[in-house]
């Protein structure tokens, strides 16, 4: 408040238009939500760091045909040296040979973790998208159509819903990983994810379908499709992109337990949670080898998670940052500011303006 | 409501069909049951394979197999009928294999459920009511990280150093003085993070906390206490004093001085039980250990009563929840005195905290000794599981919190001029248990689906390994049992977490 009031006191008493701040021009929704993303921290620190994994995994050892920097593919076998002891070296900073150690054979674990992450991540990825998608249309359906079509695809969610994931998952997952290698798996296991989504959804559409500028759009004569895209889905792209990213968190999850239980991704291709599963034996001679692809897992969830946080807290306005302690602190300041100038003013007549001004 | 409660099963019914025809066409179609015997060169191979298209009903397509299956499921469920589930590929009923994997599978969500809800909801209250101060920021950073951790990794790790890790401490149970001076600095750190204040507030938390806990621990490693361990009537007396004086500010505030005495007669009464009436808990069994507890309970109420005051009600809830803390107290002394029994026991063989299993086999002793047995096979899996489901819990009831400490309610409470803890404890923190109520509904489902892991990791025979090695075998019934088990679980935990919603809020009526 005391701010507020002190920047339009100093303010020249020009013309108030042409002397407006950049903050009163408007801002259109994106801009805003991509002003505040940018300002949480932590969000953008897990952005940048999941960024760099991402690059980390393809560049090292290449993607498909392509090759990358990193010496070893994670099929080599190459001899194993120093008891297959990581290499990696923090300071002075030095990969060295083998910097996460190699396993029983001689394979390289830095190439296989990145191979790993690279599975991991694109079944994540494609989980994400396919029950993003499956959520949204059916979400989408039932929440604008309503009547029998929503009955009978809300029935269909319930009963997806009470078959717990990892159960479904499992029984698809074995299927799929046996045919279709991890592309099927990633498809399949959005096939059975989509349900948190398409509720979600569903509310967004049932609330937003009776606003008013729906009303207008239908009146001007739009049709459904038309109101579906253009009226009420970007307004509900909030939910959508949110909910998306706490998916793919969770996928990963999903993935890597699936893996690690020997019904997801199966060899020769490999994972993290199926590294883990591999080496989980061999924990006491090699830990190195369990270490990694656990780390892998939990830093790329956790920036997920976080990333997801930041855009909960972009798209929604009303989670303002009030803390009850910052006011009670920031009163306290100005009080002890107002019982300062009291003083200086009693002492000191003279300094008046000086004074009143600070404490005000 | 009785129309609407019979709507809302006839829906469970037909959701649990439709969930359960769906699972059933998943697996039927999701491998072949004869693989194994069609590759095997055992020479009644015919034999084998016609014995088992004859088991599991093979020459019927899967469709009308499900209807087979549904059919003798359905006999569960009519009274003085033969509850049949089908068998396993090896020929066992699976009636009977659940009947040995629900006890384990329960013990051990129903555990870490407990401990996760509460917990959970306790700091999570705590970070909203100071939000964004560095306690709310590490919790939501903690948080995250247990959100982001895979179970099964979590497990191994724990069976590493919480397991082996532990055990070998025991062997030789003497704190260095490296662990007591790190020990003592995190518990310094971590007390300045809870008791926030004023920077030299802060410093005379972090010098007395980092002291206080040094000396505890050079204490407990001098004195032996980790080789027999016990509370002691001095400790229960200092101990039950801080639970009694911290319930009653809480649940009626320190000025109601009859709920403080009633709470701190429960201490009295405590250690009397601890010393004169030792051998009461001599000859124990699980019903006797409940029904102290219910008297325990009843004391406290009695005692609330007796001394009264101008809310009776306060006093009498103060002095019962005292008394249940301090009776578990009481109880986990009995157990510490007989954990000598059991680490010396030839069974254990000082491994105490175990890795496989949920029992120890053969192992003989009283109802404490296998009541430290439980625990030590449980400890582990329990934590794994608590860890997980934590996470979710503390962010839930901390949004939860949030959003009820900014309605107007709670501002005409603050503005009526009541005492932050009314306000809080009356008609907040009530309020945002609402919506946590949906919530533990239909995490349940989850936490059995985290408990497929956890009993996977730590060799279980729960419903997890039943499920794991069904789906692997091609195995239809195991995984349909279990799938019934789990399917009615959430659909009850849903329909109860409706029901509780309306009575819990008025706003919200069933129709």
């Amino acid at each position: 408040m005391t701010t507020y009031l002190e920047n339009t006191a100093d303010l020249p008493p020009g013309d108030p238009e042409s002397e407006a701040p950049d903050t009163t021009r408007g801002l259109s929704q994106g801009r805003l939500v991509l002003k505040r993303f940018l300002g949480h921290r932590a969000a953008i620190v897990s952005l940048v760091a999941l960024v760099l994994i991402i690059l980390l995994a393809i560049s090292s050892i290449g993607i498909g045909p392509i090759s990358g920097w990193w010496k070893y593919s994670y099929t080599d076998i190459p001899t194993i040296a120093n008891g297959g002891r990581p290499t990696l070296q923090l300071f002075p900073f030095s990969l060295g040979e083998h910097p996460f150690g190699q396993d029983r054979v001689g394979r390289d674990s830095f190439a296989m973790t990145m191979r790993g992450t690279q599975i991991s991540l694109t079944i994540t990825v494609l989980v994400g998208f396919t029950a993003a998608f499956i959520g949204i249309v059916i979400g989408a359906l039932s929440g604008y159509f309503r009547g029998w079509l929503e009955s009978v695809l809300m029935r269909f969610t319930d009963m997806i819903i009470i078959i717990p994931i990892l159960i479904s998952a499992s029984v698809i997952a074995y299927k799929a990983g046996n045919i279709g290698g991890f592309w099927f798996l990633g498809l399949f296991l959005g096939l059975v994810s989509w349900t948190g989504m398409a509720r979600l959804v569903r509310g967004d559409f049932l609330t937003l379908r009776e606003r008013e500028f729906v009303d207008a759009a239908r009146l001007a004569g739009a049709s459904d499709a038309r109101i579906i895209f253009k009226h009420i889905l970007p307004n509900a792209i909030g939910v959508i992109t949110v909910n998306t990213t706490l998916l793919m968190s969770s996928a990963i999850l999903l993935e890597t337990a699936l893996s690690y239980l020997g019904l997801g991704v199966q060899p020769p291709d490999t994972s993290l949670g199926r590294l883990i599963s591999d080496n989980q034996a061999a924990f006491t001679t090699r830990p190195w080898l369990f270490w990694w692809p656990g780390l892998f897992i939990v830093a790329i969830c956790l920036c997920i998670n976080f990333v997801g946080d930041g855009l909960r807290d972009a798209f929604d306005p009303r989670q303002k940052k009030f803390s009850v302690r910052q006011m009670n602190r920031a009163s306290r300041a100005e009080a002890r500011a107002i019982r300062k100038a009291q003083a200086s003013a009693s002492q000191a007549p003279e300094a008046d303006d000086a004074g009143s001004g600070g404490g005000a | 409501m009785t129309s609407y409660l019979l709507r809302r099963l006839l829906a469970s019914v037909l959701i649990l069909l439709g969930a359960s025809f769906i699972v059933y066409m998943l697996i039927a179609f999701s491998g072949d049951p004869l693989q194994e015997l069609r590759v095997s060169n055992r020479p009644n191979r015919e034999q084998l394979m016609q014995a088992r298209i004859d088991l599991l009903n093979l020459d019927v397509p899967p469709v009308l197999r499900y209807f087979v299956w549904l059919g003798g499921a359905a006999k569960c469920v009519v009274p003085f009928a033969q509850c049949d589930l089908g068998s396993s590929i090896q020929g066992q009923p699976v009636t009977a294999a659940l009947q040995s994997a629900i006890p384990s599978t329960l013990q051990l969500v129903t555990g870490a459920a407990v401990l996760a809800i509460t917990i959970g909801i306790a700091v999570g209250i705590v970070t909203a009511l100071r939000q964004y101060s560095a306690l709310d920021y590490s919790v939501t950073f903690i948080a995250f990280l247990f959100f982001s951790l895979p179970v099964f990794w979590v497990a191994v790790l724990l069976k590493e150093f919480g397991a082996i890790g532990f055990n070998d401490f025991l062997a030789d149970p003497r704190l260095s003085t490296q662990t007591i001076v790190i020990g003592a600095l995190a518990s310094g750190v971590i007390w300045t993070v809870i008791l926030s204040g004023s920077w030299l507030r802060r410093a005379i938390t972090f010098v007395s906390a980092t002291v206080v806990s040094a000396g505890i621990m050079y204490y407990l490693s001098a004195s032996d206490w980790f080789a027999y361990p016990g509370i002691g009537p001095v400790v229960l007396v200092v101990l039950g004093s801080g639970i009694a004086i911290g319930v009653t500010a809480i649940v009626a505030g320190l000025q109601n001085r009859p709920a403080l005495y009633a709470s701190l007669s429960m201490v009295v009464l405590g250690v009397l039980v601890m010393t004169v009436g030792a051998p009461l808990l001599n000859s124990m069994n699980i019903w006797l250990l409940i029904l102290y507890g219910a008297i325990a309970v009843g004391c406290g109420l009695l005692a609330g009563h007796l001394f009264g005051g101008y809310d009776p009600g306060q006093s009498r809830k103060a002095a019962a929840l005292t008394a249940f803390i301090v009776a578990i107290l009481v109880a986990l002394d009995r157990f510490m005195q007989a954990w000598p029994e059991y680490f010396n026991n030839t069974r254990v063989r000082g491994r105490p905290i175990s890795t496989i299993g949920a029992t120890t086999p053969n192992l003989v002793g009283d109802f404490w000794v296998h009541g430290i047995d439980k625990y030590g096979h449980l400890v582990l899996p329990t934590f794994a599981l608590l860890l997980i489901s934590l996470a979710s819990y503390t962010r839930y009831s901390r949004s939860s919190m949030l959003e009820v400490m900014e309605q107007d309610y709670v501002r005409t409470a603050r503005a009526k001029g009541l005492s932050e803890r009314v306000v809080v404890v009356r008609h907040a923190f009530r309020n945002a248990l609402i919506p946590l109520a949906t919530i533990v509904a239909f995490d349940i489902g989850g936490l059995i689906g985290g408990a497929v892991i956890t009993e996977n990791v730590f060799s279980i025979k729960g419903m997890g390994t039943l499920f794991i090695t069904g789906i692997k075998n091609v195995d239809p019934n195991p995984v349909m049992g279990v799938f019934v088990v789990v399917g009615i679980t959430a659909v009850t935990f849903n329909l109860l977490a409706d029901l509780a919603y309306s009575a819990l809020d008025p706003r919200v009526r069933v129709h």
